[in-house]
């Protein structure tokens, strides 16, 4: 296509270019490797794209203020790692409760704490699930290429808007900083989609009614359409309310409107036969090595194909349990001592033998390793 | 809206009464706030508050305005997003002395670093009321709190010191006996382009005053009327006399170029 660019970069630099593309206006963040280049493109790049670049004093007050610039109606966003990530759960969860779109791109590193500063890991997938206090959803998005980087990041924005809550693009060391060709979108092929705002009387307006779709419409600070966002448990009027009704049913259409979205969300990739006997389940930087294992034990004549998790939360639990109807056993490389592999095992629920292949030490996992892996699960069914 | 605005179009009435206790100060505040909004004529909808959490961080549930309640200490990070994102609004950062100065004091003295255009009003009680009376880092050195029951061994925070060193453009200080002062500081404040100041002395008669002799409203504003001093007077106290009184009035006016403003030059030739 004419308005295609290519670009030959890292994934970090793809993320940024992405959110700008998609409309972002707005970056506050706190200097941390392996995510800083997000925040240097930004710096760069926001005035050119008319928007504002801050840096913050922390992560606490980077999240804060992408949260308040997004309630001020402006497409924000932030990029941290482990450490950062951590202080961000607080108002994770506020950006949660209040229903304020925004993407946070979380490049993980090795933990816990400081832990190998700072090579690559994938141990964060939990904490994106469950950091931040309380009963909440989240949406994650996985990339393994520079590509994947790119429109995923427009992806998670999309998904932020439609369905008011942050997204986060979980990316790691290796893919942020794989310098790769990435095909950008011009501004007319690019999908932007944008958070539904109130068309009635602003009298009538109350922030915190949902549509049909368990949403409510958004408008913004400055408008006659009054917005009270709260960390509060909140009734359809946004000011505080502590009934045990209103707190149930706010906690309900919270999940809901994920749950009615996960068609949506929810995304793998199919690489290779998706009915062959051992099957791979991968993502983020281990799905680049897993590819290549499997290409090598077709060579060998192995019956191998790979499923890549793209959307790591919600988790694509009915498409992992369709790999149970004919595969023999699954494959689990992953660089943490497990998460994907028990929530794997928690959707198989002992139908077919789930085997983890881990590594922890800061260094990749390669494709041979994956590949001795999978010759022993081979072997295995054998005897 | 032609009609001339008054105080209560800035109160959320639904809301209505205050959970705050009998003879608390932040009432007071609340109408001083409002009465300052109107009488500089800011529609409500051109108004966000951002609070955080304790017993002045509920304030915003009493208010019509547009508002963001968010978590404890950080309602100046939540205000800086807002005001950068659209700085037509008047954002003002409604907070306690435990919200703006202890877990939230890094991101008081670097918003007042920064000079971003929002007006902070810290209710000052020193101490934390809303959980039941502990000491905060503005409560006095011995004095006697729920954790602090022999007397705190640190000495507190000077709230406008502290805003004055970091770099506000305005700071200034008024106590809940002092309500026709603290209305027009209020509106000074809003007025001034910067970070604003306005530190206001408020009584907490049911915890900090009871623990400390002075176990009613009466009591406590009585102690704020014999402490505070004007600026003037307080440069002819000897240093002795200096130590026991509190200076009450504007205490730093000056006119450095907000952040965005100075963002805005830097980048204006980015194409």
């Amino acid at each position: 296509m004419p308005n295609d660019k290519v670009m030959f970069t890292m994934g970090n630099v793809a993320c940024a270019q992405a959110a700008l593309d998609v409309g972002a206006k707005f970056y506050a963040g706190y200097p941390i490797t392996p995510s800083s280049e997000v925040a240097e493109v930004c710096s760069r790049l926001m005035p050119k794209y008319g928007g504002v670049y801050i840096q913050m004093e922390d992560e606490i007050s980077s999240i804060a203020a992408m949260v308040g610039a997004s309630l001020a109606g402006v497409k924000s966003f932030t990029a941290t790692s482990g450490p950062g990530y951590s202080l961000m759960q607080e108002n994770l969860g506020f950006a949660i409760y209040a229903e304020v779109p925004c993407v946070i791109i979380n490049v993980m590193r090795s933990g816990p704490s400081t832990g190998l500063a700072t090579r690559p890991g994938q141990a964060d997938l939990m904490q994106v699930r469950w950091g931040t206090h309380g009963d909440h959803p989240i949406i994650a998005l996985c990339p393994s290429s520079v590509q994947e980087c790119y429109d995923l990041t427009i992806k998670a924005f999309n998904l932020s808007e439609k369905f008011r809550i942050p997204v986060i693009l979980l990316s790691d060391e290796i893919v942020a900083h794989t310098r790769e060709n990435v095909t950008l979108k011009s501004p007319e092929e690019i999908e932007i989609v944008n958070r539904k705002r109130p068309t009635c009387p602003p009298a009538e307006y109350l922030c915190y009614k949902p549509e049909e779709d368990g949403i409510p419409l958004m408008a913004a600070y400055g408008e006659e359409y009054m917005v009270h966002a709260s960390s509060s448990c909140h009734d359809e009027t946004g000011y505080s309310n502590n009934s045990p009704k209103t707190a149930e049913g706010l906690i309900h259409r919270l999940h809901q409107k994920i749950a009615r979205g996960r068609e949506e969300i929810v995304q793998v990739a199919a690489f290779g036969p998706q009915d062959a006997e051992i099957m791979v389940v991968a993502y983020g930087a281990t799905a680049r090595a897993a590819k290549q294992a499997v290409v090598k034990a077709q060579e060998k004549g192995m019956s191998v194909g790979l499923l890549q998790i793209i959307t790591m939360w919600p988790f694509p639990d009915k498409e992992i349990l369709a790999l149970c109807d004919t595969a023999k056993a699954l494959v689990v490389p992953e660089m943490n001592l497990g998460q994907a592999y028990q929530e794997i095992e928690k959707v198989c629920r002992g139908k077919l033998p789930v085997y983890l292949f881990s590594r922890v030490d800061g260094e990749a996992i390669k494709p041979g390793q994956v590949l001795t892996k999978i010759e022993e699960v081979a072997q295995c069914l054998k005897s | 809206m032609s009609q001339k605005l008054i105080f209560s179009d800035y109160l959320a009435h639904k809301q209505l009464p205050l959970m705050w206790c009998a003879g608390c100060g932040n009432g007071v505040i609340l109408r001083a706030l409002t009465e300052a909004l109107a009488e500089l004529n800011i529609p409500p909808h051109k108004v966000v508050v951002t609070t955080g959490i304790g017993c002045f961080g509920k304030t915003d549930d009493y208010m019509s305005t547009h508002a963001c309640h968010g978590t404890h200490g950080r309602a100046l990070a939540f205000a800086t997003g807002i005001k950068l994102a659209n700085p037509e609004l008047t954002v003002l950062a409604l907070m306690g002395d435990g919200d703006a100065t202890t877990i939230g004091g890094n991101h008081f003295i670097n918003t007042a670093r920064r000079n971003v255009d929002i007006t902070a009003i810290v209710a000052n009680n020193y101490n934390y009321g809303m959980t039941g009376g502990q000491y905060s880092a503005t409560t006095p050195i011995r004095k006697v709190t729920t954790t602090s029951p022999y007397g705190t061994a640190e000495p507190g925070f000077d709230i406008c010191e502290l805003a004055k060193a970091a770099g506000a453009n305005f700071v200034a200080r008024s106590t809940s006996y002092h309500v026709v002062q603290m209305k027009k500081l209020v509106m000074e404040a809003i007025t001034k382009k910067g970070f604003s100041l306005v530190e206001v002395s408020s009584p907490c008669p049911t915890y900090f005053g009871r623990y400390n002799g002075m176990p009613s409203a009466v009591n406590m504003l009585n102690w704020l009327k014999e402490v505070s001093v004007s600026p003037e007077k307080y440069q002819t106290l000897s240093e002795e006399e200096k130590e026991k009184v509190m200076v009450v009035g504007k205490l730093v006016d000056r006119n450095k170029p907000d952040y965005l403003t100075v963002y805005k030059e830097l980048t204006a030739a980015v194409k």
